[in-house]
């Protein structure tokens, strides 16, 4: 993984000075409320219902042992013994005091982190397949290209007051992981007709009140032109993104406002006067970037082998069978597997981790996957580089801290945000809804006989549970100040994706398990043979779904 | 007679306030853009942009024009850094002004934007707000202060 020589290192020690300063002021009284705002928010601290809420950058949501240690030790030191990983591969603390956030962000700096952009009305964390550099569809790695857009996009002088926060994503496979087409920018690693990998550049996608698929404004881009396309595309939005309402800020109101056309021949216009300038990334520049990248240590194994010895080793053991089958994933290199760790179990709030687990994950990365971890948008942890024969130790060791859930991608495995329990923007709480429906199937073998399915929360239109691209949808919203959720169906964050459709009028939270029950009996009713939910709803429409869900009871 | 940051010091204003509503502003006046617009002898001639307008009718004419002020009417509108940008690029040599709302804590990206004059709401904040430039000795992009990025210049 990327690793801070002394610029780096230097670029996040001053801005830890630079933070303390600012809060110093503020407690102080010389900083307003106003003008502390943007600043506090753009080192990821959010003024919460209880308390600050911190949220630290997971860069493309790598990290390595050391750092999840150091994550555990903050947690313990100036937290309540846990953290939460975000719908963008970020780590967010719910309970830190304001005047310890220098500190902690100095703990950080330590490591090599920060809470750089991780809030606020500038570039965002970039996001990553979880699985880049061992999944086995993948043209090429995206990790050096997001670590390339980190460094452009860290303290940009010029877009860090933007009419609204700014996502981008970057993937490398044909299976699209990193949902690009909901981001404001997505970029997708694709070979031209000659071979030559470019990029291939989408803008205006987002979820939020007006979920919106993005466009294509380029469809093949040579990469070392990557950056000052991306500031074109970012200067045409600076200028001309709406700043007048908050909810029609996005940019994927400005392109579609202007129409894609009109767009990209804004984005050129501002594009031919930088490009080929400085910001042209060099072949050097791309080959230290990848330098980062490189393949770890792998031990030359017999794959038929290893997978005859797995299979023998799971036949003795159904339950460690079930979780190889749910939880680990097939690896690009022989006699290797990637394993999710699942951060769903019921009782616990989606994708939350205690200290212990999380020092745990630490000591596991480092006996098991050269000391490395991931963090990913389903609010879950990945060690990417398993040697087979090792993941019946890895599993026991898991198991014994209730890490080894083998729900992944299941039902259970939802998406959910914060919400009300903890956020101040949420209308509706989202935790106790994803508890109840994890009560209510907590049977297994009926969550894989339901097959792969995305169940994604946010409790309120900001949609930070992605509500919008899950393929069963729940929506907190306020009616007179009264809690309820609105249900959508159909929706999808792969390659082909979707927006999901409103079902009808909302529900009380109570309900919430009797609906979802309703959703999966009308699927199981109407599928044809191994169809999973989406499917099922794509070729019947949502009448039925609505029909059952609101019949009058006799 | 007000005060400013102008290339690291702290100088009196040699220009007077713009005056929107004002027919036939002095010499030593900033025009708004209509004035400016509206006049045939632009040379000499300073101009302050609003949000919202784009610096592009001012692109022929930055070798006449001695200074260019942007107003930050509320400073979390971060319009004025691409403009200042965009002049810079194009070749505009003359004083770029920021004046409004903005806040010390935004020196640093306008100076990198290319601002090099700091007209703060508030006066009694110069001393600090030029300590503020300082704040950071290294930057990743390349901007206006530093036309290389740092992948160009790394050891």
């Amino acid at each position: 993984m990327y690793v801070y020589d002394q610029y780096d290192q230097t670029i996040v020690d001053q801005r830890v000075v630079q933070f303390r300063d600012q809060t110093e002021r503020f407690l102080a009284g010389k900083l307003s409320e106003a003008e502390f705002l943007p600043l506090r928010l753009q080192n990821g601290l959010y003024v919460q219902r209880l308390a600050p809420m911190l949220r630290i950058a997971v860069p493309y949501g790598l990290l390595n042992s050391t750092q999840v240690r150091k994550l555990a030790e903050i947690t313990r030191v100036f937290d309540k013994g846990y953290a939460h990983v975000s719908t963008r591969q970020n780590i967010q603390l719910n309970w830190p005091r304001l005047e310890d956030v220098p500190d902690i962000l100095a703990e950080l700096a330590s490591v090599q982190m920060h809470a750089i952009q991780t809030s606020g009305n500038c570039i965002r964390n970039t996001t990553t397949d979880q699985y880049a550099g061992v999944a086995t569809d993948e043209l090429e790695d995206p990790r050096p290209y997001c670590e390339i857009i980190r460094q452009w996009s860290t303290l940009h002088p010029e877009f860090a007051f933007l009419p609204r926060k700014f996502k981008i994503a970057v993937c490398g496979t044909s299976q699209d992981r990193a949902a690009i087409r909901a981001h404001d920018i997505g970029v997708e690693l694709v070979a031209n007709e000659s071979g030559n990998i470019g990029c291939r550049i989408l803008a205006g996608g987002g979820l939020g009140r007006t979920p919106v698929i993005g466009s294509v404004v380029c469809e093949w881009l040579d990469r070392k032109h990557l950056l000052t396309y991306l500031e074109a595309i970012l200067r045409v939005y600076n200028q001309n993104g709406r700043r007048d309402n908050k909810y029609k800020a996005r940019i994927k109101i400005l392109v579609k406002a202007m129409g894609i056309e009109a767009f990209r021949d804004a984005v050129e216009q501002e594009w031919a006067p930088i490009k080929d300038g400085p910001t042209t990334l060099t072949d050097e520049e791309i080959a230290r970037a990848k330098s980062f990248f490189t393949e770890p240590p792998y031990a030359a194994l017999d794959h038929a082998a290893s997978q005859s010895a797995l299979a023998a080793k799971t036949s003795d053991n159904p339950i460690f069978g079930n979780w190889v089958k749910r939880n680990t994933v097939e690896h690009r290199v022989d006699g290797y597997r990637i394993v999710n760790i699942s951060l769903k179990a019921t009782g616990f709030a989606p994708g939350d981790i205690t200290d212990t687990q999380l020092e745990l994950a630490a000591d596991l990365a480092d006996d098991f996957s050269f000391g490395e971890i991931r963090t990913t948008h389903q609010q879950n942890l990945v060690l990417a580089d398993v040697q087979m024969d090792q993941l019946y130790p890895l599993w026991l060791r898991l198991q014994s801290a209730g890490l080894a859930t083998p729900n992944l991608g299941y039902l259970t495995d939802m998406i959910c945000c914060p919400g009300g329990d903890y956020c101040s923007l949420a209308n509706a709480k989202s935790i106790p809804v994803a508890e109840a429906i994890q009560s209510r199937f907590d049977d297994l073998d009926y969550l894989y006989d339901l097959g792969p399915l995305e169940l994604n929360i946010s409790g309120c239109m900001n949609a930070c549970g992605h509500h919008h691209i899950g393929h069963i949808g729940i929506l907190g919203v306020d009616k007179k100040g009264q809690e309820f959720y609105q249900v959508c169906l159909g929706g999808s964050q792969s390659k082909d994706a979707s927006i999901g459709k409103i079902l009808g009028p909302s529900f009380g939270q109570e309900d919430m398990p009797d609906v979802i029950e309703k959703l999966l009996d009308t699927y199981v009713a109407l599928r044809e043979e191994d169809e999973i939910f989406l499917d099922t709803y794509r070729r019947v429409g949502i009448a039925p779904f609505k029909e059952r869900v609101y019949a009058k009871a006799d | 007679m007000p005060r400013l940051i102008k290339q690291g010091q702290i100088v009196e204003d040699s220009w007077l306030a713009a005056d929107p509503d004002a027919t036939g502003p002095g010499a030593q006046q900033i025009l708004s853009l209509d004035q400016w617009l509206a006049i045939d002898e632009k040379s000499g001639r300073a101009v302050m942009l609003e949000p919202g307008q784009a610096p592009a009718p001012l692109f022929e004419h930055l070798a006449q024009i001695p200074m260019i002020a942007v107003n930050f009417p509320v400073f979390t509108d971060g319009r004025g850094f691409s403009y200042a940008r965009e002049l810079r690029e194009r070749g505009f040599q003359g004083e770029l002004r920021a004046c409004g709302s903005f806040i010390r804590d935004q020196l640093t990206y306008l100076q990198r934007c290319g601002f090099d004059a700091f007209q703060m709401a508030d006066e009694s904040q110069l001393n600090e707000a030029l300590a503020s430039l300082d704040d950071f000795s290294e930057y990743y992009q390349a901007a206006i202060d530093q036309p290389q990025p740092l992948f160009r210049r790394r050891a």
